[in-house]
């Protein structure tokens, strides 16, 4: 990795990766790519996360869907761990608790391949804040 | 690429469901499937909206339409009206409690959602091992340009004014502490993050470092330049073993980056940043306590003053902050003083994470704006008490802290209020308790810890909290006599009065806020030998129910002293003064008819 060695050349990486992000979100041949966040803190995998977000891994590569499974923080929600966020190319987030291989399975089949919502999905109910303002 | 082109997503948080949420969705499958749509729109089951106030609710997508306080028979007008004509349900709308508007979109207009993320911005959203997702979120963007742009006089201000206080548990304004350290002139000055997180149910810090262990890095950046440090150390207990990987791997990642290291963003200014081990004493929360323990001394507190930003780590001016502190930083730098201090209450800015354990239903990690009230935050974001059971309790500030009760819940949670009602902010480990807890035995169960987790040094704490354990346990075990109760009072004001650091000062909290506002349960304790709830077994009676006993005989056999009595096919009966309660008619009963009273 390289130096960064002023202000303006970490805005020039910030705006890349955003743009990388945003390219990843909307841009172009996403609209086959499906982003999934795996809730990996000590209490999500202590309640199979790890196994949750292999089996994402390889179920999706096994099927042929295009996705980016990533691992990321505590989402907060212990009660239903272990929580899954699953992106569909041109629509909103969703967040599903309690998967394990089988909720896992049904989210492929249903919610990713055929967009049919499943049981499970944790509405989101906080405000985030945007730091642009 | 759905065949579905519409969703109606119904509740099915614990607290709609008792609410027929159930019966609601079935309806509108019913009508869904009358009118021949079952192929284009789809009901399904969430969960918890953490708005129960205003269930049960039902959610229209992908319009966001926000229906609340739905009743089965509305599911005829919701499928006819707004499923087939498109036309809103005015009625069923969202009402704003403060325009009194109905709201149509929850998601684009002005609907209040009772948690905002500051601290939590990025937990559940970037992944913590890639320094690249946090800088797409603006990381470090603070600290470069606090660097370029601001002197340190100029950054205590805005933390100054934007009101920000220390969230570990007593609530010092940060940019103060800032201050004091700035002033005192050294060679060499320390920078540490206090993660020793202790307290029995509280896990916030944890969760932030392990999903986004570069805010805190970057705050850490920024208080060492406002304070003319370039050592930071992050303090941190050994069995939070994933919170230490993922910070070494974003200390790795900022030094290959050179946002740790020498000439920071060209500025000339050098930060680097250690992790401390700690071996999880709950004493060594203390700052003077976890400063001996970083200099591998025993962690025990000394007396303030001296205060660390005087004389801290190897006797320099050292600034400790809490994970979650340092957590609101950079967000606060980036968006001004004035956007943080807007959100809070007049003494207390910002928001607080708490973490929801105990009898509730949606136990996990929240944050909400200081002034939220008890009640918001167990029965609309927590979902309310588990199996529809009954508030009793709530326990803020863990060991150190107080129960709030039935009415306390309106009562707008900041630092200023928590005190005044026995208890206090504390990390935000937030514990509720339902009718089936016992207040004597809860204040035990903190006694333990305390006990167990005073290093010792000084007589009331080592000496006082041992006394109250075993006056409490005397309770528990109804050998209590109610001028045990007095001395149970005046022994917990001499602790408070005259213990060496906050441990001590704060340990006989839980029994004396138990006492205020239990009583009752107390005396019976002590005068009738009764536990009303049914949690302390020495109190307790083995009874068989009349009703339920069928004379099968299988409890007076099992007996082993002989002190069950009753015919065949007859009713059986406990004698209380030969029984030794070892449980063994409960055990061998087929017919519940034993129980504990």
């Amino acid at each position: 990795m390289e130096k960064i060695k002023t202000l303006i050349d970490l805005k020039k990486i910030r705006d890349e990766k955003l743009f990388g992000l945003q390219i990843r979100e909307k841009g172009e041949g996403a609209e086959n790519r499906v982003q999934v966040k795996v809730a990996m803190a000590t209490c999500g995998i202590a309640s199979g996360a790890k196994d949750t977000m292999e089996f994402m891994a390889e179920a999706l590569e096994k099927r042929g869907i295009e996705a980016v499974v990533t691992k990321v923080g505590c989402m907060g929600y212990c009660y239903a761990e272990p929580t899954i966020e699953v992106k569909l190319p041109g629509s909103e987030p969703v967040v599903f608790g309690g998967v394990d291989r089988e909720k896992a399975d049904e989210i492929i089949e249903k919610f990713i391949k055929g967009g049919e919502l499943v049981d499970g999905i944790i509405p989101v109910n906080y405000e985030t804040i945007d730091l642009k303002e | 690429m759905s065949k579905y082109s519409m969703h109606l997503l119904v509740c099915g948080g614990t607290s709609c469901k008792s609410q027929e949420s159930d019966s609601i969705a079935e309806k509108l499958k019913m009508e869904i499937s009358k009118q021949g749509l079952q192929e284009t729109v789809q009901v399904i089951m969430t969960g918890c909206f953490g708005l129960c106030e205003n269930g049960p609710i039902v959610k229209v997508m992908p319009d966001n339409t926000f229906y609340t306080q739905v009743k089965p028979e509305d599911a005829e007008e919701i499928v006819e009206e707004h499923v087939i004509k498109g036309k809103r349900i005015e009625r069923l709308l969202y009402t704003d409690p403060e325009t009194e508007k109905h709201v149509e979109d929850s998601k684009r207009t002005g609907f209040k959602r009772k948690q905002i993320r500051i601290a939590l911005r990025n937990c559940g959203i970037i992944d913590p091992e890639v320094i690249d997702e946090y800088i797409a979120r603006d990381g470090y963007q603070a600290l470069g340009d606090v660097l370029t742009t601001k002197t340190p006089e100029d950054t205590i201000a805005i933390m100054k004014a934007s009101g920000l206080r220390g969230r570990g548990g007593a609530g010092f304004p940060a940019g103060l502490k800032w201050e004091f350290a700035l002033k005192n002139e050294a060679d060499q000055k320390y920078v540490v993050c206090n993660a020793d997180e202790g307290d029995p149910g509280a896990f916030m810090d944890r969760s932030i470092l392990e999903g986004d262990p570069h805010s805190v890095l970057e705050a850490m950046a920024i208080v060492g330049y406002c304070i003319g440090a370039d050592m930071g150390y992050v303090y941190i207990r050994a069995e939070y073993p994933l919170a230490i990987a993922r910070l070494k791997i974003a200390i790795k990642q900022a030094r290959e980056y050179g946002l740790l290291g020498k000439d920071i963003l060209g500025s000339g200014f050098n930060f680097d940043i250690d992790l401390k081990y700690g071996a999880g004493a709950f004493v060594c929360g203390e700052e003077t306590a976890l400063i001996h323990s970083m200099e591998g001394n025993r962690g025990e507190p000394t007396l303030k003053p001296p205060f660390p930003a005087e004389s801290g780590y190897m006797g320099k001016p050292t600034n400790v902050n809490n994970v979650e502190t340092l957590a609101n930083v950079p967000v606060i730098l980036l968006k001004g003083a004035d956007w943080f201090s807007s959100i809070g209450t007049e003494t207390s800015k910002g928001t607080k994470v708490f973490a929801l354990a105990g009898k509730i239903n949606n136990v996990g990690l929240i944050e909400v704006p200081m002034g939220t009230t008890l009640r918001e935050v167990i029965f609309e974001i927590g979902g309310g008490i588990k199996d529809g059971k009954k508030f009793k309790a709530a326990q803020t500030g863990g060991p150190s802290g107080g129960c709030l009760t039935e009415k306390h819940l309106d009562t707008p949670i900041d630092y200023e209020n928590l005190v005044a009602n026995g208890s206090m902010m504390g990390s935000g480990g937030l514990i509720v308790m339902d009718e089936d807890d016992c207040m004597v035995s809860i204040a035990r169960f903190y006694l333990d810890f305390t006990v167990e987790e005073s290093c010792g040094k000084c007589a009331p704490c080592r000496i006082g909290n041992k006394r109250l354990h075993e006056l409490l346990q005397r309770i528990c075990e109804g050998k209590g006599e109610e001028s045990d109760l007095v001395r149970l009072r005046n022994l917990g004001d001499v602790i408070k009065d005259t213990s060496l650091c906050g441990l001590g000062q704060s340990s006989p909290n839980p029994v004396l806020s138990t006492m205020e506002n239990f009583p009752e349960e107390y005396l019976s304790h002590v005068v009738d030998k009764k536990c009303p709830s049914g949690v302390c077994t020495d109190l307790l009676e083995y009874f068989i129910i009349e009703e339920n006993c069928i004379g099968c005989t299988a409890c007076a056999r099992a007996c082993p002293v002989g002190c069950i009595s009753g015919e065949r096919k007859e009713p059986h009966l406990i004698n209380p003064d030969t029984c030794i309660k070892c449980g063994a008619c409960m055990e061998k009963c087929k017919f519940d008819a034993v129980i504990l009273k």
